[in-house]
């Protein structure tokens, strides 16, 4: 008798040792770029939030088979960026490479993902020459390309009948990409330009002195960081708010609301921007992810983390197609053309350049039910709206 | 030109100098009489904001975040110098280098570890917010028509320390003849300490005064250290007469550039050449006039006499 309740109890454990290999396949590993340390950290961590609620909404499972995230930081230096991307391919030989902030940092790691033959993902940064000439079949881009935010704010003056528009920015890549997108679209007359040293320069108040002599109609600007949060705190202190409506693009997010609101920075109220996401977009993915995010981290998600979450889900819709079988890269490609998943931001496709054609919207900022400053959906100013590069990539 | 823009430029310029003086200051007496290079010189503007905001947030009053907040950074910085900096006054500038750069990293990340990863934010105090008018239509914030009053005072306090006070007696000594000072039976070590740590909590005090319109984040130091390095340089090093009209110079040549130089240089060349000229131009402004300086006057404007 106890024989054989042993020997029974042997036989179950030896299917179940058996059984184990079956189950516990390797797990997909995918690579996530992102800053975690620097004063840009910030950005970096509610990326790496977003990332983790989503792993966890999905069970940690794509395709059936186990998910494990490697982070990597970049430390917002490009040459980092590139050693940690060469670590996640050689060392730790992820599947998939997703994550980056910064173009630059893109621009220095793209080939060290692609030369390997894996997929790239960039969750945030949208470079035009990635966009256009150096478009590569294994790299996607799950945010928008840096013309297209600006170009819809471009128009969003003209329809409110702004004539006279004074432009600040820092005197950078991405700077002279923002303002040369609302050039492209904007009708009235730039009365003013000031390109401002990136990243020292952080008091303005010569510029803001001039935009006083100059009375324009409004005043747009692109501070993405801390700077964003200083150039409004002074924009209100030099007394031009409620004077001169100021218009931004990148420069108030969810990470810096929370801030100004405790600073009492009333002027940035009211506000205006525009941008393809906005965390009261009325869709079922979108909604879970607002809520869920605000409950486990206690503030309104940014659309860096927005961006982050989605990009789990693009990557997940893609292993699914293929039946959990990664290394199958042709047809991963395949499902990731179709963008076939429940994106935050509702339905979009993706380009022939692999850039997203989708809705840019107005967003203004105000306060919710409880009294939080948040940003609230206005309208669509560009409809499925595709990149001004697309055309010259040969794909 | 605009007379009341040009005014209102005018005193951005000297509110930035009045800062740019704060931090040269301290750097220039302690290059000028301790014959030390202190890249951290920076880090001390960087902790008084810290501590300032901190001090703040605690009490919730502004006074108080200076009041407590000064001593804080006067005691940090002759502690630094006790512990860290008073062995490397015999040694080579460039030992010194090394070691103060190292406290730059030191101290970067030591706020990081201690306060928020983007830093700390103070709002402005109501009495202070919003501007007044000053008469022929300028109009001027009253947050910075305070900092240049604050500036002006310890200008001249500095000015009274120097040259009215046995401890400012001391220090004319020990910068003169550090040896035949100490020979007399004056503490040079006590002196050194004093004086480093007078400079720090000057460094902090500029730090604390900018705060309410940058909010202290790490690593603030090194983009306004490098400014007063040349000040000190355009001044003469050891001068706190010669900081003081530096930091002017090179605050208002500064602003004036920002404000005026396309406009200038539309004048000369095509619309495009001019945007693209002006805000690269406008940034080396103060270098190109340190280059100048080094060349014609090496010493400086105002050179230290020494004996």
């Amino acid at each position: 008798m106890r024989l054989k309740q042993i020997a029974g109890v042997a036989s179950v454990l030896a299917v179940a040792v058996a059984a184990v290999p079956a189950l516990a396949a390797e797990p997909i590993k995918i690579g996530f770029v992102t800053t975690l340390t620097t004063g840009a950290a910030v950005i970096g961590k509610d990326q790496q939030n977003a990332v983790n609620l989503a792993i966890e909404h999905m069970g940690a499972k794509m395709g059936g088979r186990d998910v494990k995230i490697i982070f990597g930081d970049d430390e917002f230096n490009p040459q980092k960026g590139k050693q940690k991307t060469e670590k996640l391919i050689k060392r730790d030989k992820v599947d998939i490479v997703a994550g980056y902030i910064w173009s630059h940092v893109l621009m220095a790691s793209a080939s060290t993902v692609l030369d390997a033959g894996k997929i790239l993902i960039s969750a945030n940064a949208g470079p035009s020459p990635l966009a256009g000439k150096r478009c590569n079949k294994n790299f996607f881009n799950i945010s928008w390309q840096n013309d297209q935010t600006t170009m819809a704010m471009g128009e969003v003056l003209n329809k409110r009948g702004i004539k006279s528009l004074y432009v600040i920015a820092p005197n950078y890549a991405a700077g002279k990409n923002m303002v040369a997108g609302v050039e492209r679209t904007f009708k009235g007359k730039i009365v003013g330009k000031d390109m401002t040293k990136w990243p020292t320069q952080i008091d303005w108040a010569a510029e803001f002195t001039k935009v006083k002599s100059v009375h324009p109609d409004a005043v747009f600007t692109f501070y993405p960081g801390k700077h964003g949060g200083a150039f409004i705190k002074q924009y209100q202190q030099a007394g031009l708010s409620g004077r001169v409506p100021l218009y931004s693009a990148y420069t108030i997010d969810s990470i810096g609301l929370p801030k100004m609101q405790k600073a009492g920075l009333k002027g940035v109220l009211g506000t205006y921007m525009t941008q393809f996401w906005a965390p009261d977009m009325k869709n079922a993915q979108n909604q879970k992810f607002v809520a869920d995010f605000r409950a486990k981290y206690g503030t309104y998600p940014s659309f860096y983390a927005a961006q982050a979450y989605d990009s789990m889900f693009f990557i997940k819709s893609a292993v699914d197609a293929v039946g959990g079988k990664i290394s199958d890269t042709d047809g991963m490609r395949a499902a990731l053309e179709k963008a076939d998943f429940p994106s935050i931001r509702g339905k979009f496709t993706m380009g022939k350049n692999h850039f997203p054609v989708q809705n840019f919207y107005l967003r203004k900022v105000e306060k919710d039910a409880e009294g939080n400053w948040t940003t609230k959906l206005k309208n669509v100013v560009l409809a499925n709206h595709v990149d001004p590069y697309a055309k010259d990539c040969k794909m | 030109m605009d007379f009341v823009l040009l005014a209102e430029q005018a005193l951005n310029g000297i509110q930035l100098g009045i800062l740019l003086f704060l931090l040269a200051a301290g750097l220039t007496l302690v290059l000028g009489i301790m014959d030390f290079v202190n890249l951290a010189h920076g880090s001390f503007y960087m902790l008084g904001a810290f501590l300032f905001a901190t001090f703040f947030n605690w009490t919730g009053s502004f006074m108080m975040g200076f009041l407590l907040g000064l001593p804080a950074t006067l005691l940090l910085g002759m502690l630094t110098e006790v512990i860290c900096l008073r062995t490397l006054y015999q040694r080579d500038h460039l030992d010194q280098v090394l070691a103060t750069f190292g406290l730059i990293l030191f101290f970067n990340q030591l706020v990081q570890v201690i306060w928020p990863l983007d830093g700390v934010a103070v709002p402005m105090p109501a009495v202070l917010d919003g501007s007044v008018r000053l008469g022929f239509g300028i109009e001027y914030p009253i947050y910075r028509i305070v900092i240049i009053g604050c500036g002006l005072a310890i200008a001249l306090g500095l000015y009274l320390l120097v040259v009215r006070t046995r401890l400012g007696m001391l220090i004319r000594a020990g910068a003169s003849n550090r040896t035949m000072a100490g020979a007399l039976g004056v503490d040079i070590k006590l002196l050194f300490s004093c004086v480093f740590g007078l400079g720090a909590a000057l460094a902090g005090f500029a730090g604390m005064l900018i705060t309410p319109i940058i909010s202290a984040t790490s690593g603030m130091g090194e983009q306004i250290l490098i400014l007063a390095l040349v000040v000190i340089v355009i001044g003469g090093i050891g001068s706190i007469r010669g900081a003081f009209i530096a930091a002017l110079i090179a605050g208002l040549i500064d602003t004036m550039g920002r404000s005026f130089l396309d406009v200038f240089l539309l004048v000369f060349l095509p619309p495009n050449a001019a945007e693209a000229a002006g805000p690269a131009l406008s940034s080396m402004l103060i270098y190109i006039l340190m280059a100048g300086i080094l060349f014609f006057r090496p010493q400086g404007l105002f050179p230290q006499q020494r004996r």
